[in-house]
């Protein structure tokens, strides 16, 4: 059966106002990302913060990696799931809502958007915009997804000092799909790192939101 | 406490609360998060009265528990794949010897090839061992079970594994609720060994026998079997009691009234197999929890009744039917 029949008319995450099923909609209001990077770029950690944001706010939310040979540098994936009750489903997400991808290396080298509806999020580190990077179609075309480039890498090493976009992400995660807040976010990561480690991850994050807010319009047009 | 956190560190909290009194593991994938764990609380002076035996392999982490616990203290350790097989001899010595020692299993594959993923054949391999298994459905359910587990060993003495499925459980970051100290210790009462090893009372245990006598200790060891059977769904009732919610027991089935096909599952795919009868809705699913072999279950009405709704499906209907247990 395919699961998209069972989701909610817009196609995304809970839905303010609408009762639940028992069973027979299970998926209707889960909300799943998938994270892809390489090793050594906080994949992993960037999918625990993002379960701790949602469970934060009261929701269910699960968290874990695929692990395949756990070298820096290798494509790494890591998923997540929230929804607002508990979470049966445990493989690897095929269909997610959102995608994030931390190094645009990857591009050439994985599937990437394999399983992302049309509509679906996708959130992209790269300096460049989707049109410079040649992925134009994906934004203007037949299959528009909602995508977004930010610098995450750049935002990460101006405030932590160190090149893992994963923090930036979520922050910018959190402005586009607006299914967690910038405050769940800030309190993950507090929960995740202590002192000023901490401090400058909330800046970035903070940042990245910001500029995402700035672009939201653009790309749910 | 409500808490979302890795499966590992979960089990390495509740392992806590449980007041272990020696800790020996020798770490391997997917297991070695929740021993770090303990190694960090032990060091940090968090476990009261607590040892952390280093060793230099799995067959003498068991060994070390196997001496610890025929001393009389409560004894933990943890393995998965290789490391549970290199261990084996000590496993059936554990059994033998009737200590309660709980050991978890992040279960993963046997290579080779090397695979560090998940399925059941290395629990499944010491299947026949004389340790009881229990399999966890979620991360909460393995944290309740190894609460029970040690009541389990103690009132049987008898070890018992706690499997929880490696990675998929192990490294999922999940919501679980840990309980409190005192609720855990109102649960589980301080360890009375029932024989120790003690130098001013000095007596051999495990020493050679004929095999007339060899085979009343197997007859034993396969009597705790059957009376566990009872004990598990007493410990899951009294568990309930105390912390109000439903984890461990021997058969849970859900939605198979109307079913075509039943699975019965154990460990984590239970729970995704609940998943998709949402979706399917003539898939049927019974979970079979703790792994006392289809057989043995087989004694328990509740599984009787899920067996013989299954046979008489795989008889009566025109359709493709089966009965497969699902890692």
């Amino acid at each position: 059966m395919d699961k998209r029949t069972t989701q909610a008319p817009h196609g995304f995450g809970p839905k303010a106002g609408k009762a639940l099923q028992p069973d027979y909609q299970i998926e209707a209001t889960m909300f799943q990302i998938r994270i892809h990077g390489r090793g050594g770029q906080g994949v992993v950690t960037g999918a625990e913060m993002l379960s701790i944001a949602a469970f934060l706010e009261g929701r269910f939310a699960q968290a874990f990696p695929s692990f395949g040979s756990e070298r820096m540098g290798a494509p790494v994936m890591a998923f997540c799931r929230i929804d607002d009750r508990e979470i049966r489903l445990r493989e690897p997400v095929l269909e997610p809502d959102a995608l994030i991808i931390q190094d645009p290396t990857l591009l050439h080298q994985v599937d990437l958007f394999s399983g992302v509806p049309a509509r679906g999020y996708i959130l992209l580190n790269s300096t460049r915009s989707a049109e410079e990077l040649g992925l134009g179609g994906f934004v203007h075309g037949v299959q528009r997804y909602r995508l977004l480039t930010l610098p995450a890498t750049e935002i990460a090493v101006k405030h932590v000092g160190r090149a893992v976009p994963n923090v930036p992400l979520l922050g910018a995660f959190a402005a586009i799909a607006q299914l967690i807040t910038l405050d769940s976010v800030v309190a993950a990561i507090q929960q995740k790192f202590a002192g000023a480690i901490a401090d400058k991850n909330v800046a970035a994050a903070t940042e990245a939101f910001n500029t995402a807010v700035a672009a939201r319009e653009a790309i749910n047009a | 406490m409500l808490k979302q956190i890795e499966g590992s560190r979960a089990v390495a909290e509740t392992i806590a609360l449980c007041r272990p009194q020696v800790i020996c593991a020798y770490p391997i994938t997917p297991q070695t998060h929740i021993v770090e764990g303990l190694g960090e609380m032990v060091k940090a002076g968090e476990i009261a009265n607590c040892e952390y035996i280093n060793v230099e392999s799995e067959f003498a982490a068991l060994s070390v528990a196997i001496g610890a616990s025929a001393a009389g203290v409560r004894t933990y350790t943890a393995t998965s794949s290789q490391g549970l097989l290199f261990m084996a001899e000590a496993v059936y010595n554990a059994a033998g010897l009737g200590l309660p020692i709980v050991m978890t299993i992040g279960n993963r594959a046997i290579g080779a090839p090397i695979n560090i993923w998940n399925d059941h054949s290395d629990s499944m391999a010491l299947r026949d061992a004389g340790w009881i298994q229990l399999y966890a459905e979620t991360n909460q359910e393995a944290l309740d079970l190894h609460i029970q587990a040690f009541r389990l060993a103690e009132e049987l003495s008898c070890p018992v594994m706690v499997c929880m499925d490696g990675f998929i459980l192990t490294h999922a970051y999940d919501r679980v609720d840990i309980p409190t100290q005192s609720a855990v210790d109102a649960f589980l009462p301080r360890y009375e060994p029932r024989q120790v090893l003690d130098t001013a009372n000095p007596v051999s245990i495990g020493a050679m026998v004929g095999p007339e006598a060899f085979t009343e200790v197997r007859y034993l060891s396969h009597h705790t079997q059957l009376r566990a059977l009872g004990l598990i769904p007493q410990l899951a009732a009294a568990f309930k009691k105390a912390f109000g919610r439903d984890s461990g027991g021997l058969l849970r089935t859900y939605r198979t009234d109307d079913a075509e096909t039943i699975v019965v599952a154990l460990g984590a795919g239970s729970r995704r197999c609940d998943a998709r009868r949402g979706l399917a809705d003539r898939l049927g699913v019974d979970l079979l929890l703790p792994a006392v072999s289809p057989e043995r279950a087989a004694r328990r009405p509740s599984a009787c009744e899920a067996r013989r709704r299954a046979r008489e499906m795989s008889r009566g209907r025109s359709r493709r039917h089966c009965v497969r247990r699902r890692a």
